[in-house]
């Protein structure tokens, strides 16, 4: 039953891996490399990976894929142009492909003799992976976790910084000119009999 | 040294080959569009997530899982930095053709 699960997700991740690459239109490459994302978090989820699987739905799908969604969506691509010269790369690029599957191969089968059975711990205690992950991403880990957060921000900032402009005309806030206004000339104490009111 | 039922760790690493492979073959062929090449990046990415994570679980050790929350952070701060950088070019030259991008070239 697992073997059919493994090879099911499996080859659907790899076919829309596929597709990714090779369709013409960025934004059905978009939604298929959503569907890989999905593939992936099954087989994470298969082998008791749970946070994994749950995090690369969330930052994936929900964070990375849309923003790709509102960027192939945003700049108005002429697809016929874009797919030119796919035929002309695609015997190269199937070449170099299966040179580096190959090689990788052959290097991961090299190393899998010398490695050695490791010997299961014997964990009495069952704790989900959420919960193991959480005792160690901040303690052990923890200047990882902090390193991330700093990578995030700047690469925010990065973001906005590259994509702010500012128009000719637009109406800007000038902190100094309000700063120095002159209190007298803003503001008046009237005295205001009642029933009389306030002339403006 | 299965992970699962009858799925061992060579399993996972084959597909995780194979997904980097196709990410590779993505890069190659696709001349054309930067963010193609971007998803092809992400597709890569994707694999290699996947053999941390099944080394993870077959040497019973949490550090390759967080590992790869480390590669999720640097890959979406890359998809962000990337697509920022691209936006801000199709405002200047109004493509994103590849061959065409070669402002640099003095």
């Amino acid at each position: 039953m697992t073997e059919l699960i493994f090879y099911l997700f499996g080859a659907l991740l790899t076919l829309s891996g596929a597709m990714v690459i090779t369709l013409r239109n960025p934004v059905h490459s978009v939604l298929f490399l959503i569907f890989a994302f999905f593939n992936a978090a099954a087989l994470f989820i298969m082998i008791g990976a749970e946070f994994i699987a749950m995090i690369l739905v969330i930052v994936y799908v929900g964070a990375v894929a849309v923003l790709f969604l509102f960027v192939v969506m945003m700049l108005n691509i002429n697809i016929a142009e874009l797919k030119q010269g796919f035929l002309r790369y695609l015997p190269i690029g199937l070449g170099l492909a299966l040179l580096i599957f190959v090689e990788i191969l052959i290097a991961m089968n090299n190393s899998m003799e010398g490695m050695s059975e490791i010997p299961t711990a014997n964990n009495s205690v069952h704790i989900t992976n959420t919960t193991a992950i959480g005792h160690v991403l901040y303690t052990d880990y923890f200047y990882v976790f902090q390193a991330s957060g700093v990578l995030l921000l700047i690469a925010m900032i990065g973001a906005i910084v590259l994509t702010l402009t500012h128009g000719k005309d637009a109406r800007r806030q000038s902190i100094y000119k309000q700063v120095m206004r002159d209190p007298k000339e803003t503001i008046e104490l009237v005295k205001v009999n009642s029933g009389s009111g306030v002339k403006v | 040294m299965m992970l699962v039922g009858n799925i061992s760790l060579f399993h996972f690493l084959v597909l995780g080959t194979l997904l980097f492979t196709i990410g590779a073959c993505g890069l190659f062929i696709n001349r054309k569009s930067v963010i193609t090449i971007l998803m092809s990046i992400e597709l890569m990415l994707l694999a290699v997530n996947l053999n941390f994570v099944s080394f993870s679980i077959h040497l019973k050790d949490l550090g390759g899982q967080i590992f790869t929350i480390a590669i999720l952070t640097v890959a979406a701060a890359e998809a962000a930095i990337g697509l920022a950088i691209l936006v801000v070019y199709y405002r200047n030259s109004k493509t994103i053709d590849i061959s065409e991008i070669n402002k640099l070239k003095g």
